[in-house]
């Protein structure tokens, strides 16, 4: 260790500048953790890849060469808005309770918390992060399912706002998720046996209309019904619901995970003892 | 916003009675008031569980407080937040670290965090001052522990901080190493970092501290300048090596209250304090020639840190009002 220097004079600075937006530390937030997707290339890009492939495989050449026109479409077009929702529901709820979860179990959660960030400048590095990943894998599926069908989108916009709203909003309930999570165990539950049974129940592979007419009107309570619906709306100007009925009820969930980060953060829950 | 650094000497660091009770119940803190001059060194010694750790963790932000105020600089932790925690650098006590993030990668992460711009320059000397320069591109579970421990400390400088918090800062770490991380720490304080760290190991406390700050259930029972500390609690020990052996101290030696030893050729004698000592020692002598001993050597020995610390927290616990009274 060399001694004889003065290697820290810079530290004798008597004036510090600070700002009111701390935007370098998003910044090393979300670096940090789109790092980690980069590290995990293969697993991130490969293994979706993958999944949709033997999806259009099975239920789209298999399957749904058996099974006639959905309200109009093919069946394998009929379940590509259904696949992307899967995967952007899914990735940013294991992206977000992960990226926040992990550094709470290795104890490198001290950094942040003793760091001067906001709520709002944590929430935008990881959530964003974990968004843009669950974003990217939507757009890999997107493009993948084009090798097997002839995709059309009808409305592009609506089609990226419903992406984007819906990663935002399943990443910061993922963030509470691994917020509140003291366990591994906890940080699986949820996505696997809520979120995942929500998403097949939700019409992703079907209409409501092959359902009985009870079983519709249960349906209708799931909210992820909605994001289906809506997402394929874009596609292909079909839905199960009103397509801003969906758009609005995914900004309200937006807004109440929102209000949750706010409150852990401002009482400390499960980060400041 | 720009923030003015106190001057050398003056408050950068004010705690006011502090408390902290967990939500179980434990009161990990009672009323600790403490105030740091920018500049100084300061070691917080005190038993596991003491609160050491909790007050550290309180003033870098990682524990909410129960009552009292902290300020830094003159700005309230709580409020100020986003002021206080720029001033601060923490090397925390267990080695938290990314496993599969680059040395370098971590500590330029660590400058960006806490709100500053990239500097290349700056990471690569704090770097090479604790000899990572090397070692930069190595992914941290490659490293040994007394690396992690160095990777921690480069975090805590990435940002140019004015105040250093180190827990337990050479737990685990051999004795070569320990004595490179009182040269860097010695090297921080003449940039006019002020350094504030808690240790088990009173040799360190003893080696590069100004000031000496006991913790014990929650209380600061005493804060004292090291020099000041050690005059005034430190025992002193005369051992006088007699040429002739004698069978029992004579009467007119005993109110120096001597200690007979080593087959009645050596005599001990323990006072309290230099000033006094200094005196009772001349008495002594006088007494002994006096009686016609004669000694062929003598040597006198200080009491350490070691005993004086061990000798306040085993005492019985102070009022809140003593230990108000001792602490500046």
């Amino acid at each position: 260790m060399k001694t004889d220097s003065k290697p820290h004079s810079a530290v004798a600075a008597t004036r510090t500048e600070i700002s009111m937006m701390n935007f370098y530390a998003v910044l090393a937030i979300y670096k940090f953790e789109m790092a980690r997707m980069r590290r995990t290339l293969l697993q991130s890009i490969v293994t979706p890849v993958l999944t949709t492939s033997l999806y259009f495989i099975v239920f789209g050449a298999a399957i749904g060469s058996r099974i006639q026109e959905v309200g109009g479409v093919g069946y394998g077009a009929f379940i590509v808005p259904g696949l992307i929702m899967l995967s952007l529901l899914t990735n940013s709820i294991s992206n977000a309770s992960f990226g926040i979860y992990f550094p709470k179990f290795s104890g490198t959660i001290y950094e942040v918390m003793s760091a001067p960030v906001s709520t709002l400048e944590v929430v935008l590095g990881y959530v964003g992060a974990a968004a843009t990943k669950a974003i990217i894998l939507g757009m890999i599926i997107l493009l993948t399912a084009a090798f097997f069908i002839d995709l059309h989108i009808a409305h592009p916009i609506i089609m990226l706002l419903f992406i984007v709203l819906t990663a935002l909003s399943f990443s910061l309930f993922g963030f509470i998720l691994g917020i509140w999570a003291d366990n591994f165990e906890k940080l699986s539950i949820v996505p696997a046996l809520i979120i995942t049974p929500l998403v097949f129940l939700g019409g992703s592979f079907y209409s409501t209309d092959m359902l009985p007419p009870l079983w519709q009107s249960i349906s209708l309570m799931n909210p992820v019904l909605y994001l289906v619906s809506g997402l394929r709306w874009s596609f292909y100007e079909i839905s199960e619901v009103n397509v801003w009925v969906s758009l609005g009820g995914v900004s309200v969930f937006l807004l109440v995970c929102l209000g949750a980060v706010y409150a852990i953060f401002r009482t400390g829950y499960r980060l400041r003892p | 916003m720009m923030i003015e650094t106190p001057l050398a000497g003056s408050t950068i660091l004010s705690i006011d009675q502090l408390g902290k009770v967990y939500a179980g119940g434990f009161e990990a803190l009672k009323s600790v008031s403490l105030d740091i001059k920018s500049g100084e060194i300061i070691a917080l010694l005190g038993p596991n569980g003491a609160g050491k750790t909790t007050l550290i963790s309180i003033v870098c932000g990682l524990v909410q407080p129960s009552s009292g105020r902290v300020l830094v600089a003159g700005h309230d932790i709580t409020t100020d937040y986003r002021v206080t925690r720029s001033l601060i650098g923490l090397v925390p006590q267990e080695l938290t670290t990314d496993s599969f993030e680059t040395v370098w990668n971590t500590v330029s992460f660590s400058r960006g965090l806490f709100g500053k711009a990239p500097d290349p320059a700056h990471i690569e000397k704090v770097l090479r001052s604790l000899s990572l320069w090397e070692k930069k591109d190595n992914m941290l579970r490659t490293l040994s522990g007394g690396m992690k421990r160095r990777v921690l400390i480069a975090k805590a400088l990435s940002h140019e901080p004015q105040i250093l918090f180190l827990d337990e800062p050479t737990a685990g770490v051999d004795v070569s190493l320990r004595k490179d991380m009182w040269a860097v720490v010695n090297e921080l304080r003449d940039s006019g970092v002020t350094i504030i760290l808690t240790t088990h190991y009173i040799e360190e406390a003893e080696e590069i501290a100004d000031r000496i700050g006991v913790i014990n259930h929650g209380e600061l029972i005493l804060v004292e300048e090291k020099r000041a500390l050690m005059a005034q609690l430190g025992k002193k020990v005369l051992e006088l090596d007699l040429f002739d052996a004698i069978e029992e101290v004579p009467p007119a030696l005993q109110a120096f209250n001597l200690d007979l030893a080593a087959n009645g050729l050596r005599l001990s004698y323990t006072f309290e304090t230099l000033e006094s000592g200094a005196n009772a020692i001349s008495a002594l002598l006088d007494a002994l020639k006096e009686e016609g001993i004669a000694f062929k050597d003598l040597h006198t020995s200080q009491s350490s840190l070691e005993e004086i610390f061990v000798d306040l927290v085993n005492q019985p616990k102070t009022t809140s009002t003593d230990a108000q009274g001792v602490a500046p």
